[in-house]
Order: C-alpha cells, then sequence, then structure tokens
C-alpha cells in the first residue's frame, strides 16, 4: 500500500513539474500579447489612471525592464519558477511571496468551509432524494438544484447579503477581520456546489440500493440503516470524492466572483488586481499557484479513492 | 417493497444537518462584528471605500494617507478651493516671486515623538522630487532649512502654483524615521491626528488617536478602514449599518437607497469632467465645424440623466462649476445645454459632409469619395465610459457619422496620443489633482497639447494666459489679472472646442446612523474623521 502511493506520489510530482512549466509559460504567453502597453497600466494601476503620463510609463517601463526581449524575460521567469522567488509586485512593491501567502491563507480558509457547508446541505438531501427516488424530496432537490447551477455565484451573493446582512442583520456583508466574515461568502460557494453534490450523492444512492450486494445485505437480515451504512455509504463515497475533485473547477471561478464582492482578500482577489492593473509577477504567481493547488487537491482524491476501493489496488497490483 | 422502508434515516440525517449548520453559525455570530452585537464604549468608527492601499509610498497610495488624517501636506485647501495653511503657518513668495518662504507650524510632532522641523521637511521634499509626481515637474531649484521652523524653496522662475502643488498628497510630510535604507518608506510616521496600528495586505487599516496630536480632540479615537472594490457591496454595507462612512457609492445604489428612505446620504459635485478628447489635427475633425457639430450632436441632458442619474451633471463647459472664476458667465446659471441635431447637419453640410441613400455622411475630396465615419477610444476604469461610449455612437449615428468604439486600456490614451493615431477618446479628467486646475490646464492645453487634453492644437491667447497665470503669486495683489487670464482661458476653451465637454461627475457616501457631522469633500483630500461625531 505504502508502494503504491508512492508510486502515486511520484506520478502526481511529476504532473504538477509538468503542469507548472505549461502553466508559466502559458500564462507568461498570454500576457505578452495582451492588448495595450504594460507600462502604461501599471502606472495606472500604482499612480491612478490619470495621473499617468507618458513620462510616468516610461518610468516605470526602465524601473521594471519591461522592454526586454521575451526570450530574456521567459528565461528570467522560469528560473524564478524554479527558485520559487516571484520578485516584488509591480504595483505595490511588496514582495510577491509574502501577498501569495497572505492570500492563500484566505482562499484555503474560504474554500475549505464553503466545501464543508457544500456538504452539510447537499449530502443530506441527496441521499434522502436517492432512498426515494421521484418521491417529493427528489423532486425538490432536482429543481433546487437547477435553480442553484443555472444562478451565477454573483447573484446568489447578492441575494445572501440582502436577506442575511440588509434584512436581517445577521451577518456582515464584506471584510475579512472577524471570524463570522467567511460565513456569506462561504455560503454562497456552497450554495453553488451544494446542488451539484446533491445531485451526485442521489445518483449515487440509487445505484448503492439498485445493486445486488444491497440486496444480499437485507435478505442477509439486516436492517436498511444497518445495510446502508455498512455497504452503502462506503461505496457511495466514491462518486461523490471524484464529483468533489472536479468541483474545485467550479470553486476556483466561484472564488473570483465572490472574493471580489465581499471584499475577501483571498488569491481569486488578488488575481483580479493582477490582472486589471497586469501586475505580472503577482498575476503569475497567482496562477501557478492556483494550478498547483489543483493538482494538490487532485492528489488527494486520488489518494482517498483508493483508501476507500480495495479494488482499484487490486487492478494496480495484479 | 422492503425499500419502501428505508426512510428510517431521514430524519437523524436532517437533524444531524441542521444541528451542525445552527452549531457553527451560532459559534460565529458569538463573534460578529455586526450592528447588533456592538459595544456602545471603545466604539471603533468604521469607513469603507473603493480604494486600495496599493503600498506605504506617497506617490502611490498616498491619497488614502492624507483622507484619513494619518499624514499632513504643507498647505491644505478650504471647500472653495482656495489655499490655506496645512503644516506650513505662513508663507510669502520674495525675489520677485523666485522664492517661497514658509515658516511652520511649532505645535506638530511626527508619531515617532520628533518635532516636524524644518530638516525633517527638507529632507522629505528632498525625496518626493525623486519620485515621479507634481513636485518633480515644476521649477524647484533649491530646498534651504533655515532654523527649525523656517524654509526657503527657491525657484528657477517665478512659479505661483507651488503652495497648490505642495498640497497634493505626493508631498505628505513624513518623518526621517519612516524611511528604510535604502530611501523606501517601511512604516508609516506621519504627523496626523491618528496613526496606523495595522495595515493588512492592501485592503485594511486600522488607526489610532495619535497621543502626539495637540490639536482638538477628535471624539473618533479609534477607526478602520476597509477597502471594497465592488460598488454593489459597499451599498449594501451602508443599506445594513455595517459601516460608518461609506464612500465612492454608485449613482444606481444612491437612487435605490433614496427610495428606501436611508437618511445618510451625502453627495458632492466633483471637479471632474466627462469629455471627448479630439485629434484637431485630423484631416476632418480639424474644422471647427465639424467639431461643433459633434457638440452639438450630443444629447448631454438624456446621458447625464440616464447614466449619471443626474440631468444637472450635464455641461459643455469643460471646468466644473466647483471652480467659479473659471467660467466666462462668472458663475451665473447658464442653462443646460442642448441636443440640435438639425443644427448639427447644417454645420457638416456648410463643411462639405453630406448624407448619402443611407443616411451616412460623404464628400467628394480631390476627385475621391469620403464617408464620414470616426473611432472612438476608451476604456473601463470607471464603468460609466463605454456605457456613454455606446450612447455617443447612437447619437452620431443621428447626425451621419459612424462610429467605431473601442473598448481597451487607460494607456490607450496617452498612446495613441503619442503616436498621432487617435481621433476621439472619451475620458474623465481630475481638474483638482492640486486644488488649482491651473496645473492640469497647463499639462493639458499647454504648447504641444496634453496627453488628456488638447491634440494638435494651438491658441496663441489661450497659452498666453497660462504663462501670465503662472507668474501671478496666489494672493491678493495679483487677483485682478488672474481673474482676467482665467476669463480667457475658459473662453477660449468653450469657444474653439479643443475637447468636447459632456457632464460632470458627483461624489455620492453614505453615514451611518451611529455617526453625526460627516462631509464630503469636494476636492477629495479628506474624510474629516476627526470632525465627525458619535450620536
Amino acid at each position: 500500500m505504502i508502494r503504491t502511493f508512492f508510486s502515486g506520489l511520484g506520478r502526481h510530482v511529476l504532473q504538477a513539474l509538468v503542469l507548472a512549466l505549461v502553466v508559466s509559460t502559458a500564462c507568461f504567453a498570454m500576457l505578452r500579447t495582451l492588448p495595450g502597453d504594460p507600462a502604461y497600466r501599471v502606472a495606472a494601476g500604482r499612480y491612478g489612471y490619470d495621473n499617468v503620463s507618458v513620462r510616468a510609463a516610461e518610468a516605470v517601463r526602465a524601473e521594471l525592464a519591461l522592454d526586454r526581449p521575451w526570450p530574456e524575460a521567459l528565461i528570467d521567469w522560469w528560473g524564478r519558477v524554479a527558485s520559487l522567488d516571484f520578485g516584488l509586485s509591480m504595483v505595490t512593491g511588496e514582495p510577491v511571496m509574502d501577498e501569495l501567502v497572505h492570500h492563500l491563507g484566505h482562499t484555503l480558509w474560504l474554500a475549505a468551509l464553503a466545501t464543508v457547508l457544500a456538504w452539510l446541505i447537499g449530502l443530506p438531501f441527496g441521499i434522502l432524494a436517492g432512498l426515494r427516488p421521484g418521491g417529493w424530496i427528489d423532486r425538490a432537490c432536482l429543481l433546487i438544484t437547477v435553480l442553484l447551477r443555472a444562478a451565477p455565484p454573483f447573484l446568489i451573493a447578492i441575494a445572501l447579503v440582502v436577506v442575511f446582512s440588509v434584512q436581517l442583520g445577521a451577518l456582515p456583508a464584506a471584510g475579512h477581520r472577524a471570524p463570522s466574515h467567511v460565513l456569506l461568502p462561504a455560503l454562497a460557494l456552497a450554495l453553488a456546489l451544494a446542488g451539484g453534490t446533491a445531485r451526485v450523492a442521489r445518483e449515487a444512492v440509487v445505484d448503492v440500493i439498485r445493486s445486488p450486494y444491497f440486496d444480499f445485505a437485507l435478505s442477509r437480515g439486516l436492517s436498511s440503516r444497518q445495510a446502508l451504512w455498512r455497504h452503502g455509504l462506503r461505496n457511495a463515497a466514491l462518486p461523490l470524492l471524484e464529483y468533489g475533485g472536479m468541483q474545485l473547477v467550479l470553486l476556483v471561478e466561484g472564488v473570483v466572483v465572490v472574493e471580489t464582492l465581499f471584499a475577501w482578500p483571498g488569491l481569486g482577489h488578488a488575481l483580479v488586481h493582477a490582472l486589471f492593473w497586469r501586475d505580472v509577477p503577482t498575476l503569475q504567481a497567482s496562477v501557478l499557484v492556483l494550478a498547483l493547488a489543483f493538482v494538490l487537491f487532485h492528489a488527494l482524491v486520488d489518494w482517498l479513492c483508493r483508501l476507500l476501493d480495495p479494488r482499484r489496488k487490486r487492478v494496480e497490483q495484479p | 417493497m422492503k425499500r419502501a422502508g428505508l426512510s428510517i434515516g431521514r430524519r437523524t440525517l436532517l437533524w444531524g444537518a441542521g444541528v451542525a449548520a445552527l452549531g457553527s453559525l451560532a459559534a460565529l455570530l458569538h463573534r460578529s462584528p455586526g450592528r447588533r452585537l456592538d459595544a456602545p464604549a471603545g466604539r471603533t468608527l468604521r469607513v469603507v471605500g473603493p480604494w486600495e492601499l496599493t503600498g506605504l509610498e506617497p506617490s502611490r497610495a498616498g491619497y488614502m494617507f492624507t483622507r484619513l488624517e494619518i499624514s499632513e501636506t504643507l498647505f491644505d485647501c478650504d471647500a472653495a478651493g482656495h489655499i490655506s495653511g496645512g503644516l506650513a503657518k505662513y508663507w510669502e513668495y520674495r525675489n520677485d516671486g523666485r522664492v517661497l518662504s514658509i515658516r511652520l507650524r511649532d505645535d506638530r510632532r511626527f508619531h515617532d515623538g520628533r518635532a516636524v522641523d524644518a530638516e525633517a521637511v527638507k529632507q522629505c521634499l528632498e525625496r518626493v522630487r525623486l519620485q515621479p509626481g507634481v513636485l518633480g515637474r515644476t521649477p524647484l531649484r533649491a530646498i534651504r532649512a533655515r532654523d527649525d521652523l523656517h524654509l526657503d524653496l527657491e525657484l528657477d522662475r517665478p512659479y505661483g502654483l507651488l503652495p497648490a502643488v505642495l498640497s497634493h498628497y505626493s508631498t505628505q510630510i513624513l518623518a526621517p524615521s519612516a524611511y528604510a535604507q535604502d530611501g523606501r518608506v517601511r512604516k508609516l510616521v506621519g504627523s496626523g491626528p491618528y496613526r496606523v496600528e495595522r495595515i493588512d495586505a492592501s485592503s485594511y487599516l486600522k488607526a489610532v488617536l495619535a497621543d502626539t496630536w495637540s490639536g482638538e480632540r477628535p471624539q473618533i479615537e479609534v477607526f478602520e478602514y476597509l477597502a471594497v472594490g465592488r460598488a454593489e457591496s459597499r451599498a449594501l454595507m451602508a443599506e445594513s449599518g455595517e459601516a460608518d462612512l461609506v464612500y465612492g457609492l454608485d449613482a444606481p445604489s444612491v437612487a435605490r437607497m433614496r427610495r428606501a428612505g436611508h437618511r445618510g446620504l451625502l453627495s458632492v459635485r466633483l471637479p471632474r469632467t466627462l469629455y471627448l478628447k479630439v485629434n484637431s489635427g485630423h484631416r476632418w475633425l480639424q474644422d471647427e465645424r465639424v467639431r461643433r457639430a459633434l457638440s452639438l450632436a450630443l444629447d448631454r441632458r438624456g446621458i447625464a440623466t440616464a447614466v449619471m442619474r443626474d440631468a444637472l451633471l450635464a455641461t459643455d463647459r469643460l471646468l466644473p462649476m466647483s471652480f467659479p472664476d473659471w467660467h466666462p458667465q462668472h458663475g451665473k446659471d447658464e442653462g443646460l445645454p442642448t441636443q440640435d441635431v438639425e443644427g448639427a447637419r447644417a454645420l457638416l453640410a456648410e463643411a462639405g459632409w453630406l448624407p448619402g441613400d443611407d443616411g451616412g455622411l460623404s464628400r467628394t475630396h480631390e476627385g475621391a469619395l469620403e464617408r464620414l465615419t470616426l473611432k472612438l477610444i476608451t476604456f473601463p476604469d470607471r464603468p460609466e465610459l463605454p456605457v456613454i461610449a455606446a450612447a455617443i455612437q447612437e447619437q452620431f449615428r443621428q447626425i451621419g457619422i459612424a462610429l467605431a468604439v473601442s473598448i481597451g486600456n487607460s494607456g490607450d490614451v496617452p498612446l495613441a496620443h503619442q503616436d498621432g493615431s487617435l481621433e476621439l477618446a472619451l475620458v474623465a479628467r481630475n481638474f483638482a489633482l492640486v486644488p488649482d486646475p491651473l496645473l492640469t490646464l497647463l499639462q493639458d492645453y499647454d504648447v504641444g497639447g496634453g496627453d488628456w487634453g488638447a491634440m494638435n492644437w494651438r491658441d496663441a491667447e489661450l497659452e498666453a494666459a497660462l504663462t501670465e497665470l503662472q507668474r501671478i503669486a496666489p494672493d491678493a495683489s495679483g487677483e485682478e489679472a488672474a481673474r482676467s487670464a482665467r476669463f480667457t482661458i475658459g473662453r477660449r476653451l468653450a469657444d474653439a472646442l479643443p475637447v468636447i465637454p459632456i457632464c460632470g461627475y458627483r461624489a455620492h457616501a453614505a453615514a451611518g446612523s451611529r455617526v453625526s457631522g460627516a462631509l464630503v469633500d469636494p476636492f477629495e483630500r479628506s474624510y474629516f474623521i476627526s470632525r465627525v461625531r458619535w450620536t
């Protein structure tokens, strides 16, 4: 088992290295081909757009060596990625790594809470819907899921703020200083995720209760609860875990919108500002960290799936 | 049939999920800073605005530190834009306007305890001169500290704008201890009533009343500033009572809050104008009749009403009414400019542009048929700009001009100005970078024009008036000559249309029910936190 784990780990490390190279190069290429002069954009981010003059832009260009030939800049960037030294932010002048650590911590906390909330909301309803397919819970779940998946996170977030902050006065609308500040952004993300979780849980439970092994468990005299607990949940957990991995895409997309709306100082917030100000080192580092986090969490999901499903190990170790 | 009995776990599951969710909610709410849990004693004022704190360098987010009364400048200005003393107590021009002598206030100390003396001010300004900013563009030759309180600023030529320039946020005075060995600002040590206690990344600042402050004691002793990028979020924070002072509200949110009966709404006209920058050297736009036709075709009132939500913001004057001295009518009610499509068509016909079968204008020039098509560039830094660009596109179509709109970066405007490719640009310009609009006018309309102003346009009368104004010291002795020069500038800009003004701006803010005495500064220099009082 340990050997399997390490061979899997090796594969994921290799994946991460290749991904880092591809993502950082693609990001570099995209930023070089964006329309507009980066020196003016950076100067606008630093001094305000109507304080920008040719002189200010040229000073920025000289300071940041923006007119270097692209091969030289690319090699320099690869070197920085390899040494994990992303330099200084072009706009704030602070070390990118320091800013990144600050932003990443906030994003991880928000994403983790959103995932937990999504499961807390989605799983019970999904399981209940699966236990009685076609029942009223199932039909109501389907309707709510469609609505939640169709509504953009922006709309869900605004609706939550109107209800919980403006009408009830129970939760703060934006900010990050108090523990309660995380609740609304996490809930906004969770609601977007919970619909999918509920649907997958429902399908997984339906598959389980229609399976021969579940019938066999019942025929052995186990109660429904015992059969579900001992034989059902573990099997139903597999597609849920795999879907959880796929939901990372939704999570990253949601984080960008939700963090901006709730003034949550995470990676999504940093990414939007860096893109707007053309703060190249911050942008490249943020994208790289998001990509690596993606690989890391997929590896984690992969490992959990192997842990839960002994058949996978047998396939790999004939 | 057996499966019909599988509903056994339903209640348990629902109860489990419900209890877990409520439990975590209750635990977090227990420590919530929401309005209902705010302690009456030791209150913290909560200020929200759109501006990020993009670093400690005064040339970057320095405006936030002066607005939050953490640092001060040598000069200040009143609500009418007249220069007043900041750290400078008295000042006078000597040597035919070539030396500005300043006597500092003797009661100011930096937050590290050091007195704000002439040597500290000199060191700070010497450093500011080397940074990008307004001071580097002045004819300042040398700074001399005569003694602890007296400072001489020597100029290459008479330059009456220096006090206004020294009120700019980039010239804020920081203590010598604020700087690291390499000259970078390592911590903010100002001399204002508040000192920084904490800054988190670029979005949060907490400040407390400085024990070095010797002026009138403010009632607000602690405040937090939070940068919130989205206008919708800021409005919702004002509505929920979560913030005491919210700046940078957008017009649609203000309209909604007004309908909902929000009592703390504040607004003030800003010295900012939205206008069409015109390439007056363009083969078609160099004809003043064409420029006037474009101006007549604009439905400014419609744009101001629909987009800015305030019909009174429509204007055909470049300089905002915040500067009444600059208007030929001297602040009299000039009425709202009206759209005149027929007048515009007549002017274009006079210039040779006649409508074809499809309504588009064309003319025959040197044997070739030309169609009147123009390109307008703008940018989304101000969200109203692309919307107004679309409105202008339609209004020009009504007089037969096909306008292509391109939405890019703000940097495209100075870039297109420099390479000569610009035809029209829709921009918004702040005329109070310093309290005297002359500085902006010099950048934009003096010889050669400017990145954000005139392009391929010169006017001898206006240039002479600009030169004259620079020489006049900002005191009563030259007031009559200054007034005459200002009128000349205002008149020439209105008549020759090197740019085509469309509408002005209004700043909106909201104050919560916990505070009174909140103000909005028309020059966006201060939030006046020290004047705010708890209710």
